[in-house]
């Protein structure tokens, strides 16, 4: 847990926008919309194909940052954010990889020193044009980083 | 139907959600891949000094999303920003709102927020919405 993260990214990891999981996704999130699901309405629609929810990109796989070992348990999720150029479309290949952007320390209330992380991830498709950024800010809090032993 | 562009600065899309329950909450995890055993397993909850179990604030932020669903024929969300601001437990009731604060040439821009059934704030943000040419 150091400055060190800072930069260090993942390779590219292969990843298509599945059909079955779209619908899935939309039903978990309430939102069976035929935009996502319904094969005829997505041709009919100005896309000419189904897209996917704008937070579907939580399904990828963005591979292991070489280095970098973030807890699984205690996270803080603080802030999140999604930045598109278009919509995913349903059966498209997306190659996603991320990128630790930012660590910082601050001392909270009880004098425990509480971790900063920002995680930047990407999602290109086939001719390497970005489609999605997806920026998170998480929280290592002090028992945490106990545990960790940092 | 209403289209995006008939709604005037201040209107507002407004949705009540079911109260929320265990299987919606093993619903998303199975479906993001997300199985941080916080928001399904009593024991683990209550492990991590939680009350209960609580919503994985994804879910929240993905059911914020289909309030703009349905004018996907006219435009996208170019930007969706949230802080989560506060747990979302079993049972809890949220209604998600969208206000249209502002307009700039293709952009609408909306102050969303999802609400619990005490009107506290759990997750806040905003929406870029690009209406195409």
């Amino acid at each position: 847990m150091s400055k060190a993260w800072i930069g260090k990214q993942s390779k590219k990891v292969k990843n298509r926008v599945d059909r079955l999981l779209v619908k899935r996704f939309a039903e978990s999130i309430g939102d069976l919309h035929p935009f996502y699901i319904d094969e005829e309405f997505g041709k009919n629609s100005r896309y000419g194909r189904n897209i996917a929810p704008p937070t579907f990109p939580r399904t990828f796989e963005y591979g292991e940052i070489a280095g970098v070992d973030l807890p699984k348990k205690g996270l803080i999720h603080g802030e999140e954010t999604y930045i598109y150029s278009r919509p995913l479309f349903v059966d498209e290949e997306i190659y996603c990889y991320a990128r630790i952007e930012e660590y910082y320390e601050k001392v909270g209330k009880n004098g425990g020193k509480m971790g900063f992380v920002i995680i930047k991830r990407f999602g290109e498709d086939a001719k390497g044009e970005l489609i999605f950024t997806e920026i998170q800010n998480v929280i290592i809090t002090e028992a945490v980083r106990k545990e960790m032993k940092v | 139907m209403i289209t995006i562009t008939d709604l005037k600065l201040g209107d507002r899309l407004e949705v009540t959600l079911n109260p929320v329950t265990r299987l919606d909450l093993i619903k998303y995890a199975g479906a993001s891949g997300d199985f941080n055993p916080i928001h399904t397993i009593d024991a683990e909850a209550k492990n991590a000094g939680l009350p209960g179990i609580i919503a994985h604030g994804m879910w929240t932020m993905g059911n914020l999303s289909k309030l703009f669903t349905p004018y996907y024929g006219e435009g996208f969300i170019k930007e969706f920003k949230i802080r989560f601001a506060g747990m979302v437990f079993l049972n809890d009731v949220l209604t998600l709102k969208a206000d249209l604060v502002d307009e700039k040439d293709m952009e609408l821009i909306f102050n969303v927020t999802a609400v619990n059934q005490n009107n506290k704030e759990t997750v806040r943000g905003t929406v870029r919405f690009v209406r195409y040419e």
